[in-house]
């Protein structure tokens, strides 16, 4: 006896569970039921699951029967004259979709030299094991599993042109590198997502070796006059925009070069570049808090007396986009808003060229940054004069085992050499043994080893280099993005202590596990020194223990408490201390400070 | 130096053990004396200086190798081990003085012409076995119909164990179930509640059953007697260090157990310390991470200063820190704050947490020390 679940409710039970399963696959092949049903039996829960709910991940597989694929060379034939479709495939019974569950109880054959009669279904093709993303891997069978998954996530993250039209698009922080390209080793579901519409790297010569120690960790050394030729450069897009919003009472912000008598000026050279309609002009280079925008709103808080004023227009400057880093005004476009105000939206473009710092990758999940940019005079060469653009650490391949990366750079060199893309299908691709034999024939090792002389002294290096072409991606993550550096700055309104955080200029924590390293040194002052973003001094009234103040024309202490001529003391604390005596008052908590005193 | 210029420079314990030892192994004159010099040198140098933050350094020593530490470490290889909590779990109950351990176990050693018999050894175990009702018997049943307990007993069980019907009879009769009446029928125990009798009261009188104590000593849930070189060792789950004890045959000086609350109650404070450092350090060593004693032993003097076994944490020794302002600045803030108000705590700043949120130099390192100059009001 076993419990049936439809769709997760239960709904009885059956004898028989076994008959019970294969009875409602029979017929759901007989389109008695909907072909989206899938069924099947948990042994370890006695129970029948039977789903046919949305967002299950489900894929097409050929049904098997004695052993025998019913996908028969005929409908192959028909297949490809046009005369059969996928619809009548599945209605046929000739594929069917299974789910997670349901695999569990199929036995898959890889393709047909593996067909036993034990056998349910067979693979339609080999590599849809793989989903479209990490099909996108070349080699993908020679690597392990988690590599391919991490090349699947970083193609995501490849710099290319992300949209044809960007020219018109107004995206928020978006790169989009110059020339990217088709690469050499391709697989089939390259043309299936139409990757030559969007391709995001380019096919570079890569040399497996040391230099200097520079790529010690995954860190990847560049050819500079690569870089200085062009390579993976990308420009970064970044708009900002501002609107002349209307306020109650008739009255609205004004895009306009504010007057010097507005509250809150900046200076007058930050609003140097802004054309007449306070807005920059586009070409315009610009950085060092340049505004691009200039606008003035009305008083902030409007009281009734103030609008009766004749003549006074106490309006404050508002102006956005005061830029910190440098670049170009791409694009300015004015038009207007949902509401019908004036939108102001410019575009800044800032041109990216490979830096040390910058992130890399291959398609078999082997990420790094630069390490550093060695010119080409000093770089090593093969006998044909041939330089790597990039220079990879040896390191990264035994423990991550991919594999199929070397593959790669062989199938790329024989593609580069022969004029001809290569196809690195998992399992269905152009073999190992291929490759080499027809680098062979082109008169290089097989294994894809050179003679390279080290550039600096032109001497032979004593071993044989890998070296060949590799595909490789520009990642977004770029220094020019992330660095960040403070010494004096913001602080926030409520503690005083910096602000947090790269875009507020904040600065860097000292944290808790930071703060017991001085602790554990012993070093007091310098951990009071540390802590001193905050220090302020504060007067104490020494007669009740609360904070006093300081009348400033009678030059005498004043306490809230103790009324006029109160005695105060100067203390030297941190400002969030005395934040956290105001909140102790504040709970009905009286913290009186015991302060000494000596004349 | 000679033996007597040392007495008031060395600790008791050092300077006890020096003596024992110069005369366990016939020191004397110059060779004497150069042995009291040298450990006069070692224990100098082990000294540590005053104002040295030795709490934090001993937290990060203890700490670091913790991050190393294989998380969860469970180890089933071979039977004759004992599934014991080891790893960072077990240190997070030691520190956090747990009263109930998740894994209780004792080591009994045992005297001498015993250890080597394995025949003793065996019978000792099975005798030390905790036995409940429900090991020896069959099935235990509400009887509805006439409102008792049926317990059926497994006689065969009870003849390995050495257990009689009668014995169990009185087991029930003495133990907390009270107001019962039993009935031997054959195997079968009916057990009745005298008086009137609800249902839900004999549901309730099943589980009592079921739990009752027989023979043995309680908590000793698993016994394995291990060889361990020469002699014999009883491994148990389990732990009852007062029971264990009062046998005559087990040797009480390295029977163990690895409950430290447990030995806090039978055998005091000062095991409790030295079991502390033990089993922490065992922890350790197992992983083949290497801690210097005494910070575990600054550690286990703070958690036994006072007589009992105190935790690190919330409930422990930082909930009683002196300080209001480094309790407040611990855990809820609010409970210590509106408690010192109504007692009128004064806080002397006198700890390193105060003095960092006041922003004042820290009573640590070279903030410990002050210059205090006469001034020559004279002059």
């Amino acid at each position: 006896m076993s419990e049936v679940f439809f769709n997760g409710v239960i709904i009885g039970d059956v004898e028989n569970p076994a008959d019970f399963v294969k009875r409602i696959k029979e017929q759901r092949r007989n389109s008695n039921v909907t072909t989206n049903l899938n069924v099947s039996y948990d042994k370890a829960l006695n129970c029948v699951n039977i789903l046919t709910e949305a967002g299950r991940a489900r894929r097409p597989l050929i049904i098997v029967e004695n052993g025998k694929s019913k996908l028969t060379k005929e409908i192959v034939e028909d297949l490809k004259k046009g005369a059969m479709t996928w619809k009548q495939l599945i209605s046929n019974n000739i594929i069917e979709y299974l789910d997670a569950e349901e695999e569990e109880s199929a036995l898959i054959a890889f393709d047909d030299d593996e067909l036993t009669e034990e056998h349910t279904h067979m693979e339609i093709i080999k590599t849809a094991l793989f989903g479209s993303q990490s099909s996108l891997a070349p080699f993908a069978e020679h690597n392990s599993a988690g590599r391919v998954m991490l090349a699947a996530k970083m193609l995501t993250q490849g710099l290319g042109i992300y949209s044809t039209n960007f020219n018109l698009r107004l995206d928020s922080d978006v790169d989009m590198m110059h020339y990217p390209q088709r690469p050499i080793v391709d697989t089939v579901m390259y043309k299936n997502v139409k990757y030559d519409n969007h391709p995001v790297g380019q096919n570079i010569v890569i040399a497996v070796m040391t230099h200097e120690g520079y790529n010690i960790d995954d860190a990847i050394i560049f050819n500079k006059d690569s870089v200085e030729l062009g390579l993976f450069r990308s420009t970064f897009f970044k708009p900002f925009n501002s609107e002349e919003l209307r306020y109650a009472g008739g009255i609205k912000d004004k895009i306009e070069i504010p007057d010097k008598e507005v509250a809150g000026y900046r200076v007058e050279e930050d609003y140097a570049k802004l054309e007449e309609d306070g807005i920059i002009f586009p070409e315009a280079e610009i950085g060092d808090d340049d505004v691009l925008i200039g606008k003035t709103s009305p008083p902030r808080f409007l009281s009734g007396m103030e609008e009766f004023r004749v003549g006074v227009e106490s309006r404050h400057e508002s102006s956005v986009a005061v830029i910190k880093e440098k670049g170009t005004v791409d694009t300015v476009i004015i038009t207007e808003s949902e509401e019908g105000n004036k939108f102001v939206n410019i575009r800044v473009r800032q041109p990216r060229i490979p830096e040390i710092g910058d992130k890399f990758a291959t398609r078999h999940g082997q990420k790094g940054v630069i390490g550093l940019l060695v010119p080409k005079t000093d770089m090593p060469f093969s006998s044909e004069g041939i330089v790597p653009d990039i220079i990879f650490s040896p390191h990264s391949i035994p423990s991550r085992m991919t594999v199929g990366q070397l593959i790669e750079v062989i199938g790329g060199k024989v593609g580069a050499l022969q004029g001809r893309y290569i196809d690195g299908t998992a399992f269905t691709g152009e073999s190992e043994f291929d490759l080499r034999k027809e680098l062979h024939t082109l008169g290089f090792r097989e294994n894809g080893s050179e003679t390279l002389y080290d550039g600096k002294t032109g001497r032979m290096f004593q071993v044989k280099i890998f070296i060949g072409n590799i595909y490789y991606m520009r990642l977004k993550y770029m220094v020019a993005n992330k660095y960040h550096m403070r010494t004096r700055g913001p602080v926030q309104l409520l503690t005083r202590q910096p602000t947090e955080g790269r875009a507020k200029e904040g600065g860097l924590r000292l944290g808790e596990m930071e703060k017991d390293v001085l602790v554990a040194h012993g070093s007091a002052l310098l951990l009071k020194e540390r802590f001193d973003s905050d220090k302020s001094i504060i007067p104490v009234c020494r007669k009740c223990g609360l904070i006093a103040y300081i009348n400033q024309y009678r030059n005498k202490g004043v306490c809230s408490v103790c009324g006029d001529d109160a005695p105060v003391t100067f203390i030297e604390m941190s400002y969030a201390f005395k934040l956290l005596l105001d909140e102790l008052k504040s709970l009905c908590i009286y913290p009186k400070l015991n302060v000494e005193y000596k004349d | 130096m000679k033996l007597e210029e040392v007495q008031q420079l060395l600790p008791v314990n050092i300077y006890n053990n020096l003596k024992h030892k110069i005369k366990e192994y016939k020191l004397s004159g110059k060779k004497e004396e150069t042995a009291i010099d040298e450990v006069v040198k070692a224990y100098k140098k082990a000294q540590i200086c005053p104002a040295e933050s030795i709490g934090i350094i001993a937290a990060q020593s203890i700490g670091e190798p913790g991050t190393q530490m294989t998380l969860n470490t469970k180890h089933f290889a071979g039977v004759s081990e004992m599934n014991v909590t080891v790893g960072l779990p077990r240190i997070i109950e030691i520190f956090g003085a747990r009263k109930a351990s998740s894994t209780p176990s004792m080591k009994i050693y045992l005297k001498s012409p015993h250890n080597k018999s394995e025949k003793f050894v065996r019978q000792l175990s099975a005798n030390i076995l905790e036995i409940l009702l429900k090991d020896i018997s069959k099935e235990i049943n509400v009887d509805l119909l006439n409102l008792q307990v049926e317990v059926k007993l497994d006689i065969d069980e009870m003849h390995n164990l050495n257990v009689s019907t009668k014995h169990i009879t009185n087991s029930i009769n003495e133990s907390k179930i009270k107001k019962v009446e039993v009935v031997e029928e054959g195997d079968t125990l009916l057990v009745k509640l005298k008086g009137e009798t609800k249902i839900q009261d004999l549901f309730k009188l099943k589980v009592q059953l079921s739990e009752l104590f027989i023979s043995g000593i309680e908590g000793i849930t698993q016994v394995l007697p291990v060889r361990k070189s020469e002699e014999f060792v009883i491994t148990t789950a389990g732990s009852n260090l007062k029971e264990i004890l009062k046998i005559k045959e087990v040797d009480h000086i390295k029977t163990i157990t690895n409950d430290v609350y447990e030995i806090s109650k039978v055998l005091g404070i000062e095991a409790a310390r030295t079991a502390i450092i033990e089993e922490v350090m065992g922890v350790f060593n197992e992983q083949g991470l290497k801690i210097d004693v005494r910070h575990l032993m600054l550690v286990a003097d703070v958690m036994t200063t006072d007589g009992l076994v105190k935790g690190i944490g919330r409930y422990g020794v930082s909930g009683e820190k002196p300080s209001v302002l480094a309790r407040a600045s611990f855990e809820v803030a609010l409970k210590h704050l509106f408690s010192a108000a109504a007692h009128k705590e004064i806080d002397e700043l006198k700890g390193v947490v105060e003095n960092i949120m006041i922003n004042q130099p820290i009573p640590v390192g070279t903030g410990f020390f002050k210059l205090k100059l006469k001034e020559d009001k004279k002059k």
